[in-house]
């Protein structure tokens, strides 16, 4: 099936408690491009390679977390088309006006049974990677900080995930890829749904309160970028969570570590391409160390219970 | 640098410079106690309810610290930075049942 109802992670919004130390670190640190400020003191950011205006937006709060993730779609019909199926399906959608977040067109925002606010949108200027079109280089990775390839998914905890993935495969036409099992061998405690090729495009964990961020991952070229991405943390002095490891589930190279507000990002390299076709992969809790982190073999105390 | 003796509820006690803050300063040394979350102010865990000394606090999340909590010495350990010598009692979330007997009655339920 070609990729045409909802295509990718388009945007995250991410609340700080330090404005000016947040743009430092996402600039100087993560090596993400400043693409604008907005009336109520936004400051919006994308990765070098992203054609996109806008990734990652950040909001000074006296709280961190996430306060929405947006899903770019295809095109403008798409986007009503997806607008009427969610009313249809019982959700409750609100317009959230073209400029509202910079240079994106109209929104549709939602709440998912896990208590986490989506977005759908088709439109944002594309201000280019700095590559033209026509005859283009290669974008060497160089100059300062992390430099990922893209804003990639983010993991969100709360308690309905059952109800969310309903939503998401049977609204939004994501699929299972991943999913791991709790003790009773029927319960999910954790699905990785997917609504490209990517290993995932969102993952959930259930959790005893709803509308939480566990993190916002960022791609890498390589396991080498990793190792790089590391050294970059220690320069830094970045608070790192764990890694560099690999994921047993997506099989993806990775680290988790904490912005200066204490929302964990991930730096992320590898993971396999899905097909709609594929059959989902099922960890049994036995295993669930091994599938979180396949190099320690077990969960640590934060991947449960540090959260934004 | 000047450093203090931060000492835990628990008895436990290692020094921490001025520079650093509480959670930093008991991770460099190897010591535990105080549950290690984000570092960073936004998730909670590392609570501790400050008996005595003087400190210098930064933001932290209105989410896990009010200003209540805040004005009655209930701060993340990794945003407080040592004045003084410390006594800590810790009572982040995932070290909760640490000094329970000790914890204010009117300690509001913090999450995570």
């Amino acid at each position: 099936m070609a990729i045409t109802g909802v295509l990718r992670p388009g945007h995250a919004q991410l609340r700080v408690l330090d404005m000016d130390e947040s743009v430092k670190f996402y600039t100087d640190v993560m090596g993400l491009v400043e693409t604008g400020r907005d009336a109520s003191g936004r400051v919006y950011f994308k990765t070098r390679a992203e054609r996109d205006h806008n990734s990652i937006v950040l909001r000074q709060a006296d709280r961190a977390g996430l306060d929405f993730i947006g899903y770019k779609v295809l095109n403008q019909a798409t986007l009503e088309d997806l607008d009427s199926k969610l009313k249809a399906y019982g959700v409750v959608t609100e317009r959230m006006p073209a400029g509202d977040l910079l240079e994106t067109g109209e929104r549709v925002r939602f709440q998912i049974p896990t208590g986490h606010t989506i977005e759908l949108f088709a439109e944002k200027t594309d201000v280019g990677n700095g590559m033209t079109y026509n005859d283009p280089e290669v974008d060497v990775i160089d100059g300062k900080g992390i430099r990922p390839i893209r804003m990639d998914h983010a993991l969100l905890y709360g308690g309905d995930i059952d109800g969310a993935r309903k939503l998401f495969e049977e609204v939004l036409g994501f699929n299972l890829v991943e999913r791991v099992k709790l003790e009773d061998g029927a319960t999910d405690l954790a699905i990785w749904l997917t609504c490209s090729t990517k290993a995932h495009d969102l993952a959930m964990v259930r959790h005893s309160e709803d509308g939480k961020l566990h993190h916002v991952a960022f791609q890498l070229a390589s396991w080498e970028q990793v190792l790089r991405a590391a050294d970059i943390m220690s320069i830094n002095r970045v608070s790192i969570d764990i890694g560099p490891t690999r994921h047993g589930i997506t099989q993806g190279t990775t680290i988790y570590f904490f912005d200066p507000s204490g929302n964990r990002l991930e730096t992320f390299c590898g993971g396999y391409d899905h097909y709609p076709d594929n059959h989902p992969i099922t960890w049994s809790w036995e295993h669930v160390g091994r599938g979180i982190f396949y190099h320690d073999r077990k969960l640590n105390e934060a991947f449960l219970s540090v959260l934004t | 640098m000047p450093s203090h003796t931060i000492t835990l509820s628990d008895g436990q006690s290692y020094r921490c410079p001025d520079s650093e803050s509480l959670l930093r300063g008991m991770e460099t040394l190897g010591k535990k106690g105080i549950p290690v979350g984000c570092r960073n102010g936004g998730c909670g865990v590392c609570m501790v309810h400050v008996l005595e000394g003087t400190y210098v606090a930064r933001a932290m999340s209105r989410e896990h610290v009010s200003e209540q909590d805040e004005a009655a010495g209930r701060v993340l350990a990794c945003r407080v930075r040592p004045g003084s010598d410390m006594q800590l009692c810790v009572i982040g979330k995932m070290k909760k049942s640490v000094c329970r007997a000790v914890e204010p009655s009117d300690v509001p339920p913090h999450s995570t």
